[in-house]
């Protein structure tokens, strides 16, 4: 009874229907959706409605007498035939109507001129690959004190997309299983490490807009804090922004590689953004960390884990006596360039020189560590050098 | 039917009922058993119980307030396995040992020694679940088990020690399901009463070998992928890592395949405790005995074969998802006729409405709602929408809590006069009963909402937008959690005393148990009864 009373609602302040559609796979999908609520609404009133009666009607206390050779006549004989069929039919009509719709949805067109963007779930962000425009985007959540309302459906980049275009999303993970999902597009996918899934969606012409999902399998610590924040603008302004982000990569590349010697307090500046942006999920803002799972990185502190966390760490020389210690900056730079093999420790080979040096800088010097040392471009382009060789070996 | 007499048998003469802690520890008596599964069951149930009003409590306002993620995590996982492994499995377990033989008037189990040691494994396996839960807070234990119960590698993978624990509890869980399995299906084939053949069995036997059977089927591949599971973590092997070569979804493959037909290991002995309770309270026979057993088959044998609707987003191919889709609708042919074939029984018959009854009731009203939204679940492009919201966590609460959780609260109050032979507090009862249904309803329903509008499942935090509805279901859930106190009570109440029953307990009661006295004696049926 009260699913009819949904039916007539879209979407109403508190949001209790899917969210608008705004490509026609997720309209199709909404259709089915009210279709198949409606026939469960009818059949839970006419349920409800048998079974009320038989309430108020068969009951002891109004003196009714109970017929013991119900089910000895031909109703008895034959329901067992009856309501099969009639469920059957409803079967049918929910499974007729799906499946054309499912093909649609399922089979990805194979046009030559899609626009194809490859989706890569980590812990816990979302990199998007626009692989036709050579266009990368780290998206991660922002902050509840910059994102206000919007905490946990807002991101630091959207995922730009142009309306009216066919567009294939190639999904894959590159740790564990997430799953992507923006309801008004209407579809969801798994991110699985060693698969590349495919879907696709064009988004409606005047459908411009900012649409948000987040990530729907459970991926661990920070699960929820994985939002997706679609902005879908016209083929020319999506144009534009690509050239916009060309430029952007190519001004960073060369400032990257232009071998400069950088002073300790920009690369504290540098690394302080990049550490809190990259880093913080896990070992937080005051580099405490969140123990057992992910180690502090303030000299002294107390830490114990299991044995494939702990050890690498006192191979590296970073744990002693169950403290932390600031171990040599170039088993610091191995650790951050290439993971900690087995723990949640993740490579960050896809950072650019400029950006790891940074992150090591801040780390040895924030938090009390005050070290002094400052790693420049040079040393992790060394590190990047000692790795190629011994993987060529 | 009846009994010629109720004659003490040899052995109860020669060694008379056991005392102290032997008669629990070494009880090869399957009423002690049946008792000692349904205190366990109790316990687990609180325990479950528990971290489901943590994690409401934690849900109930947006932000972190209670939980850091990863024990939230934890909870969310754990809070599954209790009560599933724990509370629900092991509390029918109970009843069928103590109301198997009794219906089928044996003397006792078939495998009365195996029968004690499934039980002592089922506590092995809850403790080793305790220790997985307690390890990560000593010195160098690592992280908890955050993966949810479905133990997806690679997340699974990255877990400390506690996830070991947790794979030896499963292997010692699945020992204890199928040693019980081999027993109730040896006893109901083999120890039934002369004349008692098999389509004149009472149908919580029939559910009860159905789902002993499927149990069999179900646990080895399940403890095969947790071991698989273990080597990938300890001993080099790639079975789930694709850089080794081997593949993530073959353990989703694995574990689903026994994932869901456990949802009708849940669901099918509750659902024969309705064929018991309605008949009873109706004053007048089961309508369609006969389909009513043919459909618990055909539930179990499609169960089997439908696993991977519950994968519809890992990319499987056009044709699997369509197989799947049909097959997993067509389920709904089997359970709407056991529905049916209960409100046929109701139609026309003369209704009292005590305790077990109005479980029963509110039992057909909220699983017909729990299986619609199954079939909206059901077909893939709606469910490509639904899966892994909160849609989903309504709908199998909707479908757990009635079809399985709340069939065993209506056995409670319909067997606990046999067993204990007190009366209990009807008054209580019913109390009890609407507080479930408010506080069940209250929570699960806005749910619905919240998976529509986008709310993901197992989010420790959430956007402001879902507010309302998530302190709704908290209170719902509170108000649940609150009801089971006065279960406790109820319970332990019922057996220090209470009015002392009739052999038949209820007016409409028929069948083998309700010619025993309330309580039994330590052994009944020693000479087979004559069934007419």
């Amino acid at each position: 009874m009260m699913l009819l009373g949904l039916a007539g609602f879209t979407q109403a302040e508190y949001g209790i229907n899917f969210p608008e559609p705004v490509t026609p796979s997720a309209r199709d999908i909404y259709h089915i959706h009210m279709l198949t609520m409606t026939i469960a609404a009818v059949l839970l009133v006419i349920v409800f409605g048998i079974v009320s009666y038989s309430l108020y009607t068969h009951r002891k206390s109004r003196g009714y007498v109970p017929d013991q050779n119900m089910h000895k006549g031909w109703f008895g004989r034959w329901s067992w035939v009856v309501i099969p069929v009639l469920v059957l039919g409803v079967d049918m009509t929910i499974a007729g109507s799906a499946e054309k719709v499912l093909e649609r949805l399922w089979l990805v067109p194979k046009d030559k001129d899609m626009m194809e963007v490859k989706v890569t779930g980590h812990q816990w962000w979302w990199e998007y690959e626009y692989l036709d425009q050579e266009v990368k985007v780290e998206s991660r959540f922002v902050p509840q004190e910059k994102a206000g309302d919007l905490y946990l459906l807002e991101v630091d980049n959207p995922l730009v997309l142009p309306t009216n275009t066919k567009i294939r999303f190639l999904h894959t993970s590159a740790d564990v299983n997430h799953s992507f999902w923006v309801p008004q597009l209407g579809f969801k996918k798994d991110a699985i490490a060693g698969y590349i899934t495919e879907t696709w969606a064009v988004i409606d012409k005047d459908k411009e807009g900012v649409y948000r999902g987040q990530c729907a399998e459970l991926c661990g610590t920070w699960h929820a804090r994985m939002p997706i924040v679609v902005q879908a603008v016209s083929p020319e302004k999506f144009t534009a922004w690509v050239a916009e982000q060309k430029t952007r990569i190519a001004a960073a590349a060369a400032e990257a590689s232009s071998g400069k010697v950088w002073s300790k307090d920009d690369l504290m500046e540098k690394g302080r953004n990049l550490y809190n942006k990259n880093c913080a999920a896990c070992h937080q803002l005051d580099g405490k960390g969140l123990p057992p799972a992910f180690p502090p990185l303030v000299a002294g502190a107390a830490f114990s884990a299991a044995e494939n966390m702990s050890k690498p760490l006192e191979e590296r020389g970073f744990l002693k006596d169950g403290k932390i210690v600031l171990g040599p900056v170039p088993k610091h730079v191995d650790i951050v360039l290439n993971g900690i093999p087995g723990t949640t420790m993740q490579a960050w080979k896809q950072l650019d020189n400029l950006e790891i040096a940074a992150i090591v800088t801040y780390e040895r010097n924030a938090f009390n560590n005050n070290t002094g040392d400052v790693v420049q471009f040079a040393d992790i382009e060394k590190a990047r050098g000692a790795n190629a060789a011994a993987a060529a070996r | 039917m009846s009994i010629a007499t109720i004659a003490p048998g040899h052995e109860s003469e020669h060694r008379g009922t056991p005392q102290g802690w032997r008669r629990w520890l070494f009880s090869t008596n399957h009423k002690d058993i049946g008792t000692l599964y349904l205190v366990v069951s109790l316990i687990m149930l609180f325990l479950g119980g528990a971290m489901s009003m943590l994690i409401r409590a934690e849900l109930f306002m947006p932000g972190i307030q209670l939980l850091e993620p990863d024990f939230f995590n934890n909870l969310v996982t754990n809070h599954a396995l209790i009560l599933v492994f724990g509370a629900v499995m092991p509390a029918a377990a109970g009843m069928g040992n103590w109301m198997i033989p009794m219906m089928i008037g044996a003397p006792d189990m078939a495998l009365p020694r195996m029968n004690n040691m499934s039980f002592w494994f089922l506590v092995a396996a809850a403790v080793m679940l305790v220790v997985s839960m307690t390890v990560p807070f000593l010195p160098g234990g690592g992280t908890m088990v955050n993966t949810g119960w479905t133990l997806y590698p690679p997340l699974s993978v990255q877990v400390g020690m506690s996830m070991d624990f947790l794979i030896f509890t499963v292997h010692l869980l699945g020992i204890s399901s199928i040693l019980a399995s081999i027993n109730i299906i040896v006893t109901i084939l083999n120890c039934r009463a002369p004349g008692m053949t098999l389509m004149k069995m009472p149908i919580f036997c029939w559910s009860w070998l159905i789902t002993a059977f499927l149990l069999i089927l179900i646990m080895p591949p399940f403890a095969g992928g947790v071991t698989m599971l273990l080597f990938d973590r300890h001993f080099g092997t790639s079975f789930f890592n694709a850089a080794g070569g081997g593949d993530p979804v073959l353990f989703q493959h694995l574990f689903w395949f026994f994932g869901h037909p456990e949802v009708y290991v849940l669901l099918l002995p509750s659902m024969g405790i309705l064929a018991h309770i309605i008949p009873t309270f109706s004053r007048k026979p089961l309508f369609g005995y006969h389909s009513t057993v043919g459909a618990m088959v055909a539930v179990g044998a499609m169960g089997m074969l439908v696993w991977a609707h519950h994968q519809y987003t890992i990319g499987m191919s056009l044709a699997a998802v369509t197989y799947f889709m049909i097959a997993t609708i067509l389920i709904s042919i089997p359970v709407g006729l056991m529905v049916f074939n209960y409100i046929a029984t109701m139609w026309r018959g003369a209704m009292t409405f005590e305790t077990p009854m109005l479980f029963a009731v509110g039992i057909i009203l909220m699983f017909s709602f729990g299986g619609l939204t199954g079939v909206m679940l059901a077909t893939v492009p709606g469910d490509i929408q639904y899966h892994d919201s909160y849609f989903v966590v309504a709908h199998f609460h909707y479908a757990l809590i009635a079809g399985a959780l709340l069939g065993l609260y209506a056995g409670t109050f319909f067997w606990l006069p046999k067993w204990t032979g007190h009366m209990y507090d009807e008054k209580l009862g019913k109390i009890f009963f609407w507080m479930v249904i408010i506080g069940h309803n209250l929570t699960f329903f806005p749910q619905h909402f919240l998976g529509l509008a986008g709310m993901p499942r197992r989010v420790v935090d959430y956007n402001v937008m879902f507010t309302e509805f998530n302190m709704i279901s908290s209170i719902g859930a509170f108000i649940f959690g609150a009801s089971h106190l006065l279960f406790l009570y109820i319970i332990v109440k019922t057996v220090r005393g209470g009015a002392k029953p009739s052999e038949k307990v209820w007016e409409g009661a028929s069948g083998l148990e309700w010619t025993l006295p309330s309580p039994p004696p330590f052994h009944t049926f020693t000479t087979p009864p004559a069934i007419k």
